[in-house]
């Protein structure tokens, strides 16, 4: 599609303004933001929300190496479908994200498919093994900003020192996936009540939160930023908040699942409902709510992890933990209430833009000069998963037969649309 | 009813139903040739992935005395090792017309996921340490045929070990309290799940304390494993403080009983040869279990007709 694009009749919504206009488009850019704009192609967006394009902190897009599951195409479609203009693509891909070789293929498969800015990050230690450090500042200088062995914890605590040490020096954030293995061998669902009765072994809070509590410490005597992957306990919320208060460069991010959907799920034995952290309290769902309406969460992050059916069809123990997310995130959460839209545009968009270190092209204000990666919400309508209709490659997501509120009508990456309509463009 | 998956799903009504038709079962097994045309033309499936003996070999002969058709599903030698998944496994033995599944399975949840992959009736013969509810018929059945008590009202039930990783014991607590026993549990707070304020027991970590007291003493199994797992410093030390010892047995009520689902551990949780126990119903539970399983087949897979004929 080329020449100009109107987005018309929305309410956009900016960090320090919201007004109903147009905003129409061109060579990429927003060109113009009035009233009575004129373009090649218009898009309706009466009774919509206007706002720079969503960006994922964590999509697990499986490619390479477990392309059944998802491509980096069929991901990215699914993310133009949920709003975003961004992933950020987890590293725990075949082989691991630890080279500028795999690194490299990452973000050109993305280019490929030219769905969304698919952001590869790169691994803390190599092979996510948690021995010794990946080559952090060579994959930076080959672009990476976000590292993670996300999947693993980075166990030892003097080579998670080191990491950050290390990473002071290059501008990058680093990521921590918390879970102290040894409490967590062999567990399958939170440890409760409701697993007591089912005798499944269970994943304590306290796993997370120790090595939350540890590595807000090593911020504090190293100084360097830290970003806390899917926190889904309570006292996880209070250890960020209370590490937020002193002042540390450490940010948070909650999934649209750990906001909505409890342990008590797995009484169902449907491995759908198993991902990791596992689905946790009402009490915790409460907690980190309160911790999105007083910013100590930072963003809502979808975790992403596509399974193939046969892997999800294995007994609770044995399949793989994980839900689809992209396309149900923001239905999820505006179905959830649990904040005001603006405060979603800047936990989905704004926010982790920054925290991804992309925000110079993602989560910008939608004003003349700023590069047009948008998305186009009805932050009312209803609607619920159609298993036959979805874009990822996988369909393991928890959210069947439940009513969401709110889809994405348009997505706008680069300037050209990828959704219009809630239909992908391609 | 359709399935037997877990003593909760059974409730009150269909456990003291599967209890009377066991009687008659009973006095079929009694008869010169146990065997009777019940379920003739139906087919029983054996599907064990965790070993057995007596659940898998009192199935099996349950089935036979009421003239069913049974197939024993080998793991070792089945197309699993060639990788097949589950989901096919039971869609491929289903095909060939199988009206119900004994499933055992190291996973909890197995035979429910397995219901929805199968129109047979799925009975529930162990699913990790979640359920075991045929196990918890017969000793549910055991203790009414050695008290005479058709419920369990007032009756104090103690059951000792491992409860963390026991489907008797899951089983075991639902069926015992639905019943109208007092249960309570004694083991050493590691064997213990992470959190029991919900379920209708007392728990001890002294089993001297409410010996005296008990009605039912109900041994569990302690698996060497447990204590590589670092839930036991040592056997020894666990069999000393929760085994039942001769001076144990002493310390009964002349009239309690003994109890223990097998297989024992000798030395262990059992340091006294049972046969030494006045009161040890282990072998009714044994004789008792295809009585049991009968009574569930026949209320699954029989038409209701008729239990009288010969085979």
């Amino acid at each position: 599609m080329s020449g100009s694009i109107v987005i018309k009749n929305g309410t956009i919504i900016n960090r320090t303004s919201q007004l109903v206009a147009d905003v129409k488009i061109e060579n990429g850019f927003v060109a113009e933001v009035g009233k009575n704009l004129k373009g090649d192609t218009q898009l309706d967006a009466s009774g919509c929300i206007v706002s720079s394009g969503f960006v994922d902190l964590h999509a697990h897009l499986r490619e390479p190496g477990k392309e059944e599951a998802e491509t980096i195409e069929t991901g990215s479609r699914a993310g133009a479908l949920g709003g975003y203009t961004a992933l950020v693509a987890m590293p725990n891909t075949d082989p691991p994200q630890d080279s500028v070789a795999v690194i490299d293929f990452v973000r050109e498969q993305g280019k490929r498919a030219g769905l969304v800015d698919v952001v590869p990050s790169g691994c803390i230690t190599l092979g996510r093994l948690g021995e010794s450090l990946a080559p952090m500042a060579e994959l930076a200088q080959a672009g990476v900003t976000f590292f993670t062995d996300d999947g693993n914890g980075v166990q030892d605590a003097a080579l998670m020192r080191r990491a950050l040490e290390y990473a002071k020096g290059l501008g990058v954030t680093l990521a921590q996936h918390c879970e102290v293995a040894e409490l967590t061998k062999g567990a399958v669902m939170n440890e409760c009540r409701c697993c007591t009765d089912l005798g499944l072994p269970g994943w304590p809070a306290i796993a997370e939160e120790l090595m939350v509590f540890r590595d807000i410490e090593l911020v504090r005597i190293t100084g360097a930023s830290m970003h806390f992957l899917h926190l889904s306990t309570k006292r996880s919320v209070e250890l960020v908040r209370a590490g937020k208060r002193d002042g540390l460069p450490i940010t948070a991010e909650v999934t649209p699942h750990h906001l909505s959907l409890t342990e008590e799920l797995l009484s169902s034995y449907n491995p759908v409902f198993k991902v990791n952290p596992p689905l946790r309290s009402a009490g915790d769902i409460q907690a980190l709510k309160a911790g999105l309406l007083d910013g100590t969460i930072d963003a809502i992050a979808t975790d992403h992890a596509p399974h193939p059916r046969r892997d999800k069809e294995m007994s609770l123990d044995m399949a793989p933990p994980g839900m689809l997310g992209l396309e149900t995130a923001l239905g999820v959460v505006l179905a959830e209430g649990a904040c005001e839209i603006r405060d979603i545009v800047a936990l989905m968009s704004w926010n982790p833009a920054k925290i991804a270190r992309i925000d110079k092209t993602h989560g910008c204000d939608v004003a003349v000069g700023n590069k047009a990666n948008l998305c186009v919400f009805d932050p009312e309508l209803t609607w619920s998963i159609d298993i036959n209709r979805l874009a990822s490659k996988s369909v393991n997501t928890p959210y069947l037969g439940r009513t969401l509120r709110g889809r994405v009508r348009h997505t706008i990456f680069n300037g050209s649309p990828t959704v219009i309509d809630g239909q992908a463009r391609r | 009813m359709k399935h037997l998956r877990s003593i909760d799903e059974l409730g009150l009504d269909g456990l003291n139903k599967l209890l009377q038709l066991t009687d008659h079962m009973a006095e079929i097994n009694q008869r010169p040739v146990p065997k009777v045309p019940a379920l003739r033309g139906r087919t029983v499936a054996s599907l064990f992935f965790e070993d057995s003996t007596r659940t898998r070999l009192s199935f099996e002969t349950a089935a036979k005395r009421l003239s069913a058709d049974t197939l024993t599903f080998n793991v070792s030698t089945s197309s699993v090792n060639k990788g097949e998944s589950l989901r096919d496994t039971v869609a491929t033995i289903t095909d060939m017309g199988v009206d119900a599944f004994v499933v055992r399975h190291k996973s909890v949840g197995i035979p429910w996921q397995i219901s929805a992959w199968t129109t047979a009736s799925i009975i529930n013969a162990g699913d990790g340490a979640h359920q075991h509810p045929t196990q918890a018929l017969v000793d549910c059945y055991t203790i009414r045929e050695a008290t005479h008590a058709q419920n369990f009202a007032g009756m104090k039930v103690t059951i000792v070990g491992d409860i963390k990783h026991s489907r008797v014991a899951r089983s075991n607590i639902q069926a015992f309290s639905m019943l109208g026993a007092k249960v309570t549990l004694v083991a050493p707070p590691t064997l213990l799940p992470p959190d029991v304020s919900h379920w209708p027991v007392d728990v001890s970590h002294d089993l001297d304390e409410v010996l005296a007291e008990s009605d039912v003493l109900y041994m569990l199994r302690l698996q060497s494993e447990r204590m590589a797992q670092g839930h036991v410093p040592t056997l020894r030390e666990y069999s000393e403080q929760y085994g039942l010892t001769q001076k144990r047995v002493l310390g009964l009520r002349s009239n309690a009983i003994v109890m223990h689902p097998g297989p024992m551990n000798r030395g262990v949780e059992m340091q006294i040869d049972p046969s030494d126990v006045k009161n040890s119903l282990i072998h009714r539970q044994v004789a008792n279990g295809v009585s049991v399983r009968m009574a569930v087949l026949f209320e699954l897979l029989g038409s209701g007709s008729n239990l009288a004929g010969q085979a």
